[in-house]
């Protein structure tokens, strides 16, 4: 290709990946200009931490190529990415938390003299470096000691002065408070003036308009988007990170549950500070509510909290009735409350173990440790749902980690099945597995709800969860904004409502 | 200063107890007792410093006593049966120690197994093989041997430094340069504070797990040879238990058993303090020599629970209301 006028600091052609046949990475594009604060966007697995590990040489890419000023570069580590000149700063700092700061900043590389350390040299550097940041700290107490914000300052300290050319940020901003985020932003504004490019991964949408002067969008692997920021309207952007082609899905919709029904659980100001903001909620039987809203918006926190995994300091739940506590997933099991999480793998499933005993695990936990189901009873459960649910292959005593995504995820539905619950909570029931297996779901869906359970599904996936949600509530900066109901939940309702509220808090 | 706060406590109850035994026997405080408890605990106090290098890079070396016992037997075996000149069989014993350090080293590395079990089976290994070349215990004969041990540097005030404790307070002095003001040292601590992160940060990561390793061998390599020169003999049960002792001078001396904390100095004073509480034992001469064991126990206890108080007061001060000295 003919080159611009100017090379760009870093860019990148044709990159793909795929782990087990799943396309993680599409022939992606990414072009990064030096001074530039370039935003990487995307929902869980559109491919944005499989990009970076593959520029940073984690893991090997399948196929593209990669150019630092020009010249081809390959690294393999991510020693040899920083010596390249790529370095990544990450969400969880990745320092040694009880050297010193001076320590941390110069560690490996020292000045010495016969052998020891000069410590008072080291000082001295380390204090004219932070002061590049306008960071006037003590560099000898460990690192430990400073709050969040400021280890992420030292991190990237020490990442530039390895004279980094790129420097990458992955969701640096996601454990600090908005004074924080102020001055990592000042700080990165001033590396983006040496000419630094900055890739600034984020699902925080204010920050990427406050600060990024190009988007970049993935979605699914594939590049969904790269424009200037001033030339992406909030409208458009939460548009391409969350819809595929827009249509109206609104046919589908199955007829509203009566909604006069008795509510099953009542949440009246239920919140956790720095979590999720208060919220009210109703579950009704035969009624489905739906979370909607961006990554890290509070799907799956409001979630936890409902199921009582994380614990609320404020509001009050009233379950058939009766004022009760909500402190622990086993209270909220006694209720009559089954949870689905979104990380199957980790919070979910226990690999090793046969799909049989996968699914009576929540039953038996239930019923307590001396009164153990019989093997005749398990197997009962077992082939029942797996008959009921078409789980494949039908064989209750294979590993669970055996099966195929969408098995798994039915294997987890039983095991709350077996317990009979009155309310079954469901954090992204569609993902990561194929899309015959999608269909299979959400019909699941509709015929649990048929049956008189009363549904909390959060889903990324607005066209499908418009067609089973009686009620969708949107959420946005971990807030529950709206409320949709009967003609007003469908797909561009829904975006209008994340990008409106966007528009309006900046 | 909260970093220092263990060490300086594990000091103070060294001299607080020190002065009771000074209140109770007269003549305690006396040039000869302070120089026994430092050469009758010269053999601890070297282990104890490998130790050291080890829990802070976030291991633990259980095979420190069998290569105690072994190097004893090895340099009974050597000098007296082979006629090997002493100074020879202390190279070859330590190269030998050197090697086998470094094997456990690699196998932790390259093998990604836990320290723990490699040194357990370390330890088993240097027993065995110490059993395979002697089961008795073998008197060392050889003139040198009896020089160093009669051998003492005469200090003012009636000190004799023998060299049992001289070859200690060197290799306290020297590995505390080694742990805290070279770049090695600094890697030490990295590995105990985060493994990855120190990857991450470019830290060669195997090469310095296998010299910690090395290290800990070779330094209990060299307390053998103090032992040996100690009890003029070699046996292959010599400092069973040894490296339990030594995991409790450190932790008693402020390490943390969870990496990446820790001090020379605070070792040395947590071997003195096992050291003076075996002293007021046999200065009382009427309790029996397992009370040392208790006192140790509880002094153990009182300084994990101390640890875990003080890291606990440390996450709570942990200043969250960030920006504290962003200008």
């Amino acid at each position: 290709m003919t080159p611009p006028e100017t090379v760009p600091l870093l860019a990148l052609r044709g990159f793909s990946k795929s782990f087990a046949g799943v396309n993680a990475l599409d022939g992606v594009d990414f072009t990064l200009q030096s001074g530039e604060i370039h935003a990487l966007l995307g929902e869980n697995g559109a491919g944005k931490s499989t990009l970076i590990k593959t520029m940073t040489g984690v893991v090997a890419r399948d196929a593209g190529t990669m150019q630092l000023d020009g010249v081809e570069i390959a690294p393999r580590s991510t020693g040899e990415a920083t010596k390249a000149g790529i370095a990544t700063v990450y969400q969880e700092v990745n320092l040694a938390p009880n050297l010193s700061v001076a320590q941390n900043l110069f560690l490996g590389r020292q000045p010495t003299r016969f052998g020891l350390v000069r410590e008072s040299e080291m000082r001295r550097r380390a204090r004219t470096l932070l002061a590049e940041f306008d960071l006037d700290i003590d560099v000898a107490v460990p690192l430990e000691s400073y709050s969040v914000a400021i280890q992420h300052i030292v991190a990237i300290a020490r990442a530039v002065d390895l004279s980094a050319r790129v420097l990458i940020l992955d969701e640096p901003t996601a454990s600090l408070d908005a004074h924080e985020v102020t001055i990592l932003f000042a700080v990165m504004r001033q590396l983006a003036a040496r000419g630094i490019g900055i890739v600034f991964v984020t699902h925080f949408l204010d920050q990427v308009y406050a600060i990024c002067d190009r988007i970049t969008v993935l979605r699914n692997g594939r590049l969904a988007a790269s424009a200037a920021t001033a030339e992406l309207p909030r409208m458009e952007l939460v548009r391409m990170m969350l819809g595929r082609e827009l249509r109206e899905a609104t046919a589908a919709r199955p007829v509203s549950a009566p909604r006069e029904s008795e509510p099953v659980a009542v949440f009246r100001g239920f919140g956790k500070a720095g979590y999720v903001e208060p919220f009210d909620l109703a579950l009704r039987a035969g009624h489905v509510v739906g979370l909607a809203g961006l990554l890290g918006s509070g799907r799956t926190e409001t979630a936890r909290l409902v199921f009582g995994a994380e614990r609320a300091d404020s509001g009050s739940v009233t379950a058939r009735g009766q004022q009760v506590t909500l402190h622990s997933p086993r209270q909220a099991m006694r209720l009559g409350f089954g949870y689905c999480p979104e990380e199957r793998k980790t919070e979910g499933i226990v690999a090793e173990l046969t799909v049989r005993e996968n699914i009576v695990l929540a039953l038996q936990a239930r019923r307590g440790v001396l009164r153990p189901l019989s093997r005749r009873e398990q197997d009962e459960i077992a082939g029942r749902l797996i008959r009921l649910l078409d789980i494949r292959p039908p064989d209750p005593e294979r590993p669970i980690g055996l099966l195929s995504g969408g098995n798994q995820q039915k294997a987890l539905l039983a095991r709350w099945l077996a317990t009979k619950p009155a309310i079954l909570i469901l954090d992204e029931p569609t993902r990561g597995i194929d899309v015959g297996a999608h269909a299979e779901i959400i019909q699941l869906i509709r015929a649990l709800c048929a049956e008189g359970m009363a549904l909390l599904v959060a889903s990324s996936e607005l066209e499908e969860i418009v067609t089973y949600a009686d009620e969708i509530v949107v959420l946005r900066d971990r807030a529950h904004v709206a409320r949709l109901e009967g003609e007003a939940v469908s797909v561009p309702t829904i975006l209008a409502v994340i990008a409106a509220e966007a528009a309006k808090a900046v | 200063m909260n970093r220092f706060m263990p060490v300086l406590a594990t000091t103070v109850v060294f001299g607080v107890g020190f002065a009771i035994c000074s209140l109770i026997y007269p003549n305690f405080a006396s040039p000869r007792v302070v120089m026994n408890l430092l050469t009758d605990n010269a053999f601890l106090g070297i282990v104890a410093v490998g130790m050291t290098f080890v829990i802070i890079s976030g291991g633990i070396d259980l095979s420190v006593g069998s290569v105690i016992g072994f190097t004893t037997v090895f340099l009974a075996l050597a000098i007296e049966r082979a006629g090997m000149p002493p100074l020879t069989a202390f190279v070859v014993v330590l190269l030998l120690c050197a090697l086998f350090g470094a094997l456990m080293g690699a196998a932790i590395q390259y093998f990604e197994l836990p320290a723990f079990i490699v040194t357990l089976a370390g330890m088993f290994l240097a027993r065995g093989a110490s059993f395979l070349l002697s089961t008795e215990s073998i008197p060392i004969t050889a003139p040198f041997y009896g020089e160093l041990a009669e051998h003492a540097l005469l200090l003012p005030g009636g000190f004799r430094l023998t060299v049992p404790a001289m070859i200690m307070l060197a290799v306290v002095a020297l590995c505390a340069v080694l742990l805290h003001f070279t770049r090695f040292g600094a890697n030490v601590y990295a590995l105990g504070g985060s493994r990855s992160a120190a990857a991450l940060m470019g830290i060669e990561v195997g090469r310095t797990t296998v010299l910690i390793y090395t290290l800990s061998s070779v330094l209990a390599g060299i307390s053998g040879i103090v032992f040996s020169l100690y009890t003029s003999s070699g046996y292959s049960l010599s400092a069973v238990g040894v490296e339990l002792d030594a995991i409790g001078a450190a932790v008693i001396g402020g390490t943390l058993l969870s990496g990446g904390h820790g001090f020379i100095f605070g070792t040395f004073i947590g071997v003195l303090i096992q050291g003076l509480i075996q002293t007021y034992i046999s200065f009382d001469g009427m309790l029996s020599s397992w009370w040392a064991k208790i006192a140790t126990g509880l002094l153990l206890f009182c300084f994990i629970a101390l640890q875990q108080l003080m890291l606990l007061v440390a996450r709570r001060r942990r200043p969250r209301a960030s920006g504290a000295g962003a200008r």
